[in-house]
């Protein structure tokens, strides 16, 4: 890239996503003759930062707020408040956050997304070479001659070789790993400076799932992506990514070191979860999960800690206070509790 | 008692006709269960574990037969049966829990109404007797009996699982069989439900046949575990030997490619291909395209049964004991 701004060693420093303070709240039950008071807090005070060529996994509940969190990072979903300070290091740190018309497009080439259902995020009237060849497309790069050779190109970076044998198949002849595939070249063309993945395993068989997460870490560590890895499953992330993220409501309780968290989790949800993951061992009996109860409502929560009603180690304290800041407690680990 | 155990399938055989041709989902698949033992079938998507369980219920689609085979519940033959005979088989002893059964609840009507209508079907006591017997219910799967009239929106996904259990439930049946009953779950509810399973299973004596891709969540629930590929039980045996002394190589590479957040981190193996397409299976062992061991032998011919006491596999070429 030619036009770099001049490398300052401050921006050396910084990391690839800078989120501070964001925020997306969806009106509820809003219509043409009630003023809407009721907000969804789907996302509420999130901070995070993600490096160049980092996997940062975003794990938590159904509902807890991470795909939204992940759209938002690429612009599918307009934040409600919050910044996120974008830096490639080629340009000028931008705040995507509120980006409009012309700037926002050219970031797009910037920020992918992998959905989880390789089923439904594909146009079966398509080929995989439309497939993939549309972020090309639609940033207007190259011939048709150009993008017929990156395609094949992606295609065999991807495992589906010879790629000459997929260009013109459609998605319903391919197979849900196939697809999958197709759908990681597809974000991977532009070459994007992270990727959000949103459960892009969840749906695959075990004895396919490993061949793809394999090459996800390989293209991430090969072409420096940095991933954000939305996944509701501990495991998987263990093996995506350096560092993770528990969300719980709308709000990040945990952040840190993978190994670390897992070793010695802190926050009690975390706790909670890592309990809750089957362990496959038939000789292994776990102990019971100690949290109770089902997911709180997120229509105007109290400004209580968020996991307060289900928490078994809760006192006065919590229940008075503000929802609590997230903490340094161990090397790499910061947690947001008053007890941990 | 009688002599029997409670299900033996004896070399079931199911066919699909489907415009592109047959399919032979469920494919000379025997096994047997004791009263109150659990099975875990355990196998990827495609490889007939839902038509197994369906072929076992006679709930098969149209299109599909059963060819041959034995379903002997108690010594009687169901594949056998008039449908009329069979309808009373059905929920009386033999239960069933589907995958998406959370969308099985009725938007309109309330939820006890709905357990109720099923208790009508295949009982005679009086209403008043139905209405005590879905608080038991409740009780039993841990819901409370307020929800009892309310309608299926006002349930969380783990609690509409937990009504749908209730409703399987509501006959006593000797055999319950669960198909991937808390894959839509997140992992906490899961573990409530498995748990509840678990004690309710162990209260009523009660038989479960349980299905699932997800192996961790099998090593939870069985005591015996069988391994499907390709329509085909390829190994079978109790839950400690399938997982720690495992014989055919499928099963080895489904191990490897677990991830677990416990203990060390292991590398995570990567088995080749894919699951192979059902109209044009593999000949000989079905699973040789994919397997780290296979001979010449494997794509010829059909492999043998290696036994190991009670623990068996299907491959030619077996690690050593």
């Amino acid at each position: 890239m030619a036009a770099a701004a001049q490398p300052t060693s401050s921006n050396e420093d910084r990391p690839l996503l800078q989120v501070e303070g964001l925020r997306k709240h969806f009106p509820a039950g809003a219509s043409r003759f009630r003023r809407n008071e009721r907000f969804i807090h789907a996302v509420d005070d999130v901070n995070f930062t993600l490096g160049r060529g980092e996997s940062l996994g975003l794990v938590g509940e159904s509902g807890c707020g991470k795909t939204t969190t992940g759209k938002m990072l690429v612009r599918l979903i307009d934040p409600t408040d919050g910044h996120v300070i974008f830096d490639d290091g080629t340009g000028e740190p931008t705040d995507i956050a509120t980006l409009r018309g012309k700037p926002l497009k050219e970031f797009r080439k910037h920020a992918q997304m992998i959905f989880q259902d390789p089923y439904e995020s594909m146009n079966p009237r398509r080929t995989i070479f439309d497939t993939i060849a549309e972020p090309l497309q639609v940033q207007d790069i190259g011939t048709l001659v150009d993008r017929l050779d990156r395609v094949m190109e992606m295609l065999a970076l991807v495992g589906l070789t010879p790629p000459r044998t997929f260009l013109f198949r459609y998605p319903h002849e391919l197979s849900g790993g196939q697809r999958q595939r197709v759908a990681i070249a597809r974000a991977l063309i532009v070459e994007p400076s992270f990727v959000v993945a949103d459960e892009p395993t969840s749906m695959l068989d075990v004895s396919v799932r490993t061949g793809v997460m394999q090459l996800m870490a390989d293209l991430a560590s090969g072409l420096g992506i940095g991933y954000l890895y939305i996944t509701h499953d501990l495991a998987v992330a263990r093996y995506m990514c350096s560092r993770i993220a528990v969300m719980y409501l709308g709000k990040i309780v945990e952040i840190g070191d993978t190994e670390e968290i897992l070793r010695s989790p802190q926050h009690p949800y975390t706790q909670a979860l890592l309990s809750a993951v089957p362990v496959p061992d038939p000789t292994v009996s776990r102990e019971a999960v100690k949290i109770k109860g089902g997911v709180t409502t997120l229509i105007n929560p109290p400004a209580q800690c968020r996991f307060y009603p289900r928490c078994p180690i809760a006192d006065d304290y919590c229940e008075t206070n503000d929802h609590p800041p997230l903490e340094r407690k161990g090397q790499e680990q910061e947690v947001s509790c008053y007890k941990a | 008692m009688s002599g029997y155990p409670l299900l033996a399938v004896e070399d079931l055989t199911m066919h699909y006709q489907t415009r592109a041709g047959e399919v032979c989902a469920v494919d000379g698949v025997s096994l047997s269960l004791e009263r109150g033992q659990s099975l875990g079938l355990v196998g990827e998507s495609g490889c007939g574990k839902s038509s197994l369980a369906l072929a076992l219920l006679r709930l098969q689609p149209e299109n599909a037969q059963i060819l041959r085979g034995k379903v002997l519940l108690d010594g009687v033959d169901l594949v056998s049966l008039s449908e009329e005979e069979m309808r009373t088989y059905r929920w009386n002893r033999i239960a069933m829990v589907f995958q998406s059964a959370m969308n099985a609840l009725d938007p309109v009507y309330r939820v006890g109404d709905q357990i109720i209508e099923a208790l009508e079907q295949h009982s005679n006591a009086a209403r008043q007797d139905m209405v005590d017997r879905v608080g038991e219910l409740y009780k039993l799967v841990n819901l409370s009996p307020n929800f009892i009239q309310r309608y299926p929106h006002e349930y969380s996904g783990g609690m509409k699982q937990r009504a749908i259990i209730a409703m399987a439930l509501a006959c006593e049946p000797d055999l319950i069989i669960a198909d991937e009953p808390t894959t839509a779950l997140d992992v906490i509810v899961q573990d409530h439900i498995l748990r509840e399973f678990g004690n309710i299973r162990k209260e009523l004596n009660m038989s479960m046949l349980y299905i699932s891709h997800d192996m961790a969540v099998i090593a939870e629930v069985s005591d015996v575990v069988a391994v499907m590929y390709a329509g085909k039980i390829v190994e079978y045996g109790t839950a400690e030997e399938v997982f720690n002394k495992p014989i055919h190589p499928y099963t080895r590479a489904l191990m490897s490619a677990f991830p677990s957040v416990t203990g060390e981190k292991h590398e995570l193996a990567t088995l080749g291909g894919e699951p192979p397409n059902p109209l044009d299976l593999p000949s000989g062992c079905h699973f040789h395209p994919r397997c780290p061991f296979a001979t010449d032998m494997c794509a010829e011919q059909e492999p043998p049964t290696v036994r190991r006491g009670d623990h068996w596999a299907d491959c030619w070429n077996p690690p050593e004991d």
